[in-house]
């Protein structure tokens, strides 16, 4: 049930096609799974192996490095703490408490009606307006536990459906290579000539 | 005066009336639309690349000695040069894996202005012959995913990118490509496995450069997404125009983000290697001083790797050779400041802790290294270590880098300054990040630490009565 649609089947193809080896698209395809599921699952990444030419092994090897991979159900907003120095400088550990209190849970568990799940997180690049976190990697800047409180009350009315996508979504756009735009990938084995605007002599004398 | 640009379209940015580089376009709300770049000379320099020929092109980024912006500080024209001769095909790839504590300015160029990297990836491979280019952004920066998605597709369907760009033989792709959650993909030959689909772990070393050997094996280019934005200004204005800015051993201007405690943390985009420390965090264009008024107790000049200043080092420029000399690094342009209320202790725990949680685990001195470390200090903090546990800190360091730690001179101590770098038992820079500033918060601010543990007992030997005695 949770292995690629067809449409996004098609979409797996058109990301491979731009990488000279197969393998490479792994992790974009892993979070196109996440997206389509919420999660990565056991049965995505056997799909993703068969799609990438490789063994299911091999997909939950790459796939259990990185952080952002789930494989389990996660709320559907996935509430990240920032706990890096900047921010523990300015309050984060009061913030986590403060976000434990709110939604009833502690750090790394997802509330009982699936909505949120809440992480301590490393340094999220937004250091100057601390504390920050993220929801489903969408930044919050100088958090306070009011905008904290109105945030969770936000996202539980929906309020911020049109900003926020459920978890597993990362950009809500993604680009799109025109087919007669694009001058292809080929396997690096089957180069040998260097670039054709690159006169002979060049860059090989530096 | 320097005016805040409030509007919350480019948070904690500040501009000023200071040469601009790479942040020109930021005071437009539309900095990211193609329509805005070619409307302020966007694409300009990649004109001008394809006038002078790649030959040229490359000659004018090496004469402009523009140093790489991701933290390691090398000349990116002479790292364009290491690619060996006659290997084809040679690959472009951009980190935009930015996630050093404290450092936030990649992530702002690729929301703010995509068309400004794009170009400067176009002009990259122009001139050093790359045929395919993979722009890696770190994944928790779904913002930036979106923006250089959008500009991609404008790009491409101006002609800008791909097939026969501006109708010359020159083509390029350039493939946006996702990351997941991975500080060490931030190093160069880690965020290449990683892009061959495999866990994100350093290569072993040597070969010391993907430029020789790098991504699928071939000849690599890896450069920051802040080197690349400073080319469209090389390449349409002409290195001199470069290294009028700044100084000679470090031309142009900087990124940089200074938060923690002071008065107006801020992205500042500020003159390389005039600027002091003392600049930065008092100067009213700037920080506008310590939050309360309260005193200075250190800085982190360099991102969270990088040992600890005191207000002794505030007129040290931000120049990397002098911030070496004086025993750190300006690493990736971070700088986060502590004031006198600080626990020096709990807040160097915050560091451990960071790299602890990135190890990556494959050499030993980092995976065990860095959790032992983290363990004691916890312990420390905690109120339940002793003083054994200090010196145990120091030894484990040891074994993580070994001989003489870089940290700064203090008059206070009576310390000399020694030197950076350190040496290493490890592949990448994770693990002695660990310990650095570890070190330097115990060496500066041992009273602190001492105050947090008790003796440790006494070792007491007990006779035992021997059989037949």
């Amino acid at each position: 049930m949770s292995r690629l649609n067809d449409s996004n089947v098609l979409l797996a193809h058109e990301i491979i096609e731009r990488y000279p080896r197969k393998k490479s698209a792994l992790i974009p395809l892993l979070h196109l799974s996440q997206e389509q599921n919420g999660w990565v699952t056991p049965e995505a990444m056997r799909h993703l192996a068969e799609l990438l030419d490789i063994t299911p092994a091999e997909v939950i090897g790459t796939a259990t490095f990185y952080e952002m991979f789930k494989f389990e159900p996660v709320g559907k907003y996935v509430i990240n703490v920032c706990q890096t120095m900047s921010c523990a400088l300015l309050g984060s550990d009061g913030l986590m408490h403060h976000a434990e209190q709110k939604l009833g849970i502690k750090a790394g568990s997802t509330t009982e009606d699936g909505m949120f799940t809440l992480e301590p997180a490393e340094c999220q690049a937004a250091c100057t307006e601390a504390p920050t976190l993220q929801v489903n990697y969408r930044h919050r800047y100088r958090v306070t536990n009011d905008s904290f409180d109105q945030l969770v009350d936000d996202l539980r009315a929906g309020n911020l459906d049109g900003e926020i996508p459920p978890h597993g979504t990362l950009g809500r756009n993604r680009q799109h290579i025109p087919a007669e735009k694009f001058v292809g990938a080929p396997d690096p084995d089957d180069v040998s000539d260097g670039p054709v605007w690159i006169p002979v002599s060049v860059g090989d004398d530096s | 005066m320097s005016t805040a640009i409030t509007r919350d379209y480019t948070p904690g940015f500040y501009e000023g009336d200071r040469p601009k580089v790479v942040t020109s376009r930021f005071e437009f709300e539309d900095s990211h639309t193609i329509d805005r770049y070619l409307a302020t000379g966007g694409y300009d320099g990649l004109k001008k690349a394809i006038e002078m020929g790649p030959e040229k092109m490359a000659g004018e980024v090496k004469a402009s000695t523009l140093l790489g912006r991701g933290g390691a500080g090398f000349p990116a024209g002479v790292k364009w040069g290491f690619t060996p001769q006659g290997v084809w095909p040679r690959y472009l790839v951009v980190n935009g894996d930015e996630s050093e504590p404290g450092t936030y300015k990649d992530r702002l160029l690729m929301e703010r202005d995509p068309h400004q990297l794009i170009e400067g990836c176009l002009i990259a491979s122009y001139a050093a012959g790359l045929s395919q280019c993979f722009l890696y952004v770190r994944g928790e920066m779904p913002l930036a995913h979106e923006r250089i998605a959008t500009a991609l597709d404008e790009a491409y369907a101006e002609g800008y990118v791909g097939k026969n760009i501006m109708g010359t033989d020159f083509s390029l792709d350039i493939v946006l490509h996702w990351g997941a959650g991975a500080y060490v993909v931030g190093e160069e030959t880690a965020l290449i496995e990683s892009l061959e689909g495999e866990r994100g772990m350093p290569r072993l070393k040597p070969p010391y450069f993907p430029a020789a050997v790098g991504l699928y094996g071939q000849p690599t280019i890896v450069n920051n997404v802040e080197t690349l934005a400073n080319l469209p200004f090389i390449a349409s204005k002409g290195s001199d125009a470069y290294t009028a800015i700044g100084t000679e051993t470090s031309p142009g201007t900087r990124m940089v983000a200074i938060s923690g405690h002071v008065k107006r943390p801020g992205v500042y985009e500020i003159v390389n290697g005039t600027t002091t420390f003392r600049d930065i965090i008092y100067g009213d264009e700037f920080c506008q001083g310590i939050r309360d008024d309260n005193e200075l107790k250190a800085f982190v000049p360099g991102g969270g790797s990088a040992p600890w200043f005191l207000p002794d080092q505030l007129d040290i420029p931000f120049e990397g050779k002098e911030a070496g000399m004086a025993g750190s690094m300006l690493g990736s342009g971070a700088v986060m400041v502590m004031d006198d209320t600080t626990d020096i202790p709990e807040a160097a725990l915050t560091l451990v802790r960071f790299y602890a949680h990135e190890s990556c685990g494959k050499c030993v001195p980092c995976r065990e290294g860095g959790t032992w470390l983290l363990r004691i200090l916890e312990r420390v903090c905690a109120g339940h270590g002793t003083d054994a546990d200090l010196d145990q800190i120091l030894e484990v360091g040891q074994s993580i880098c070994p001989g003489d730690m870089p940290h700064a001179a203090s008059e206070r101590l009576g310390l000399e300054a020694t030197p950076f770098p350190y040496k290493m038992t490890t592949i990448c820079f994770v693990g002695p990040s660990a310990y650095a500033p570890l070190h330097s918060a115990l060496t500066l601010f041992r009273d602190e630490f001492d105050a947090k543990v008790v003796p440790a007992p006494k070792r007491i030997s007990i006779p035992v009565a021997v059989a037949g005695s």
